[in-house]
């Protein structure tokens, strides 16, 4: 009996670690990058502000699968650059790309939720469009933009199950084997289990991080 | 040398002129009230001098540096932005809304400026800041955030943040309009103490009583432009110019 326990925990809890390695490139890296294209939306440039419009209308125009698929089956093709990447490089440029523009529209809704007076106050007192930012706006922002970005990170944990349309061993993948193979249900309801364990903890990271931020206003 | 010197001051927002050639010397330790109607532009006079507004025609010097003159084709000119941050650094501000950083407490929002913009070392700074809560009466508020001060309290807090970049000139915007009339009396009084220390001011206000005792000198502002100025008692006592009295009638 434990014995056979493993053989359906052991692969899913490998399956899991991918789709964790998944979870956090696409967090740590798509973050910033939201962050570079929300600055870019709003700057004063009007070349940077088009094409980052365009970019995010693209990414999220089109569906997360789509993309995947364009990245990992698409880019060989094309001409010149042509270049086959490793699913999971594949699926992590996906991801990381998708992902950013989500967060840009909501770190630029957040930025511009900041009353005016804040850029003025600062502004009165010699501070320049970049301090403003570090110091007054961003901080402020990312306060009032833990909810949606609550939601997004939530939903990242579920996407990452697509990849399983590219091949990638990750969780749900693992699970869909061991069903096959042995022709039984329960690993389904492990696999959900673990995705609930990732939300649920999820859940709680960013409910601390709202209590920290409770101390002001 | 005056500490400020505006020239013929005109400001337009899409097609709607509202300043329309705006002159005003002021000299070193000055007390000016300005005080008009709703809508006259008195905040936004008081926004083109620190460079919150940008001006369409005009000639601004503070302390004899230039910050924005006109050229050739009559067109407003400003020197570089660095030029245009340094000399309005001389120059601290008011608002009406306070502006105060929320997520800094109160000794924070003190010394942001002075850490970030002058580079002052934060045990410098927080020396000065302790100073400058002594004076508005807040030592005990130091650690408090904004939004657990009342009016009065959050609009001295941003009267010591403006202080500590030690300007030599100091402008507020209706400071207390948008207090309870009980709590107008402690920023008044920070005011007035500021004002015994010769410190130069301009007051766009609705508190003609500050005005009077107050104010060296008194501009009354209509529809975009200086109707009449001198001292309060000229002013209060005897204005010359029918919109004058209308404007104090109405409302004294
Ligand atoms: N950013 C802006 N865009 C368009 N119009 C503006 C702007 N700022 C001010 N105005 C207009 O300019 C005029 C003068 O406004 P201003 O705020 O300077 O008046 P004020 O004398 O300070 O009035 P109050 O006593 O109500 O504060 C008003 O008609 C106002 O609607
Ligand atoms: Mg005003």
């Amino acid at each position: 009996m434990m014995e056979y326990m493993s053989r359906i925990i052991v692969p899913i809890l490998n399956g899991t670690g991918v789709t964790l390695q998944l979870f956090f490139i696409t967090i740590l890296l798509s973050i910033p990058l939201g962050l570079i294209l929300a600055l870019a939306k709003i700057s004063k440039f009007k070349f940077l502000r088009d094409m980052t419009g365009i970019y995010i209308w693209l990414l999220r125009g089109t569906p997360l699968l789509l993309q995947l698929f364009f990245v990992y089956f698409g880019l060989p093709f094309i001409p010149v650059i042509g270049i086959r990447l490793g699913r999971f490089t594949a699926a992590a440029i996906a991801f990381i790309l998708n992902y950013a523009a989500y967060f840009a529209e909501i770190f630029r809704a957040g930025i511009q939720s900041i009353d005016r007076g804040q850029y003025e106050g600062a502004k009165a007192l010699g501070m320049t469009y970049w301090q403003t930012m570090r110091r007054i706006v961003l901080p402020q922002m990312v306060k009032r933009v833990l909810p949606p970005v609550s939601n997004e990170t939530i939903t990242l944990v579920k996407d990452t199950a697509l990849v399983y349309a590219i091949g990638l061993g990750e969780l749900l993948r693992a699970a869909k084997q061991i069903v096959n193979r042995d022709a039984i249900t329960s690993p389904f309801i492990v696999a959900a289990v673990f995705y609930l364990a990732m939300t649920f903890v999820i859940t709680q990271i960013f409910k601390k991080l709202e209590q920290i931020y409770a101390v002001y206003e | 040398m005056k500490m400020l010197k505006a020239t013929n001051i005109y400001k337009q927002f899409n097609r709607l002129e509202v300043l329309k050639g705006i002159s005003l010397e002021v000299n070193k330790g000055e007390v000016i009230a300005i005080i008009g109607p709703s809508g006259s532009g008195k905040s936004t006079f008081l926004r083109c001098l620190n460079h919150l507004e940008i001006i369409d025609k005009g000639v601004i010097e503070i302390e004899g540096e230039t910050m924005v003159s006109d050229d050739d084709d009559g067109q407003s000119q400003y020197v570089p932005e660095k030029e245009v941050r340094r000399i309005c650094k001389k120059m601290g501000m008011v608002f009406q809304n306070f502006n105060l950083f929320p997520h800094q407490t109160v000794l924070e929002n003190i010394i942001e400026a002075p850490v970030i913009v002058n580079k002052t070392n934060k045990e410098e700074a927080a020396a000065i800041a302790d100073e400058l809560l002594h004076k508005v009466g807040l030592t005990e508020k130091k650690a408090s955030y904004p939004s657990q001060l009342s009016g009065g309290q959050k609009q001295r807090v941003a009267i010591a943040r403006a202080l500590a970049m030690k300007p030599d000139i100091m402008l507020f915007d209706e400071p207390t309009s948008a207090l309870d009339p009980e709590l107008t009396g402690e920023v008044l009084k920070v005011m007035r103490q500021l004002a015994e220390e010769h410190m130069t001011m301009l007051v766009v206000t609705h508190e003609m009583g500050f005005a009077r005792e107050v104010a060296h000198r008194v501009i009354f502002m209509d529809d975009g432009e200086i109707v009449e100025e001198g001292p309060p008692q000229k002013i209060f006592g005897s204005p010359s110019h029918e919109r004058t009295k209308a404007f104090l009638n109405q409302i004294l």
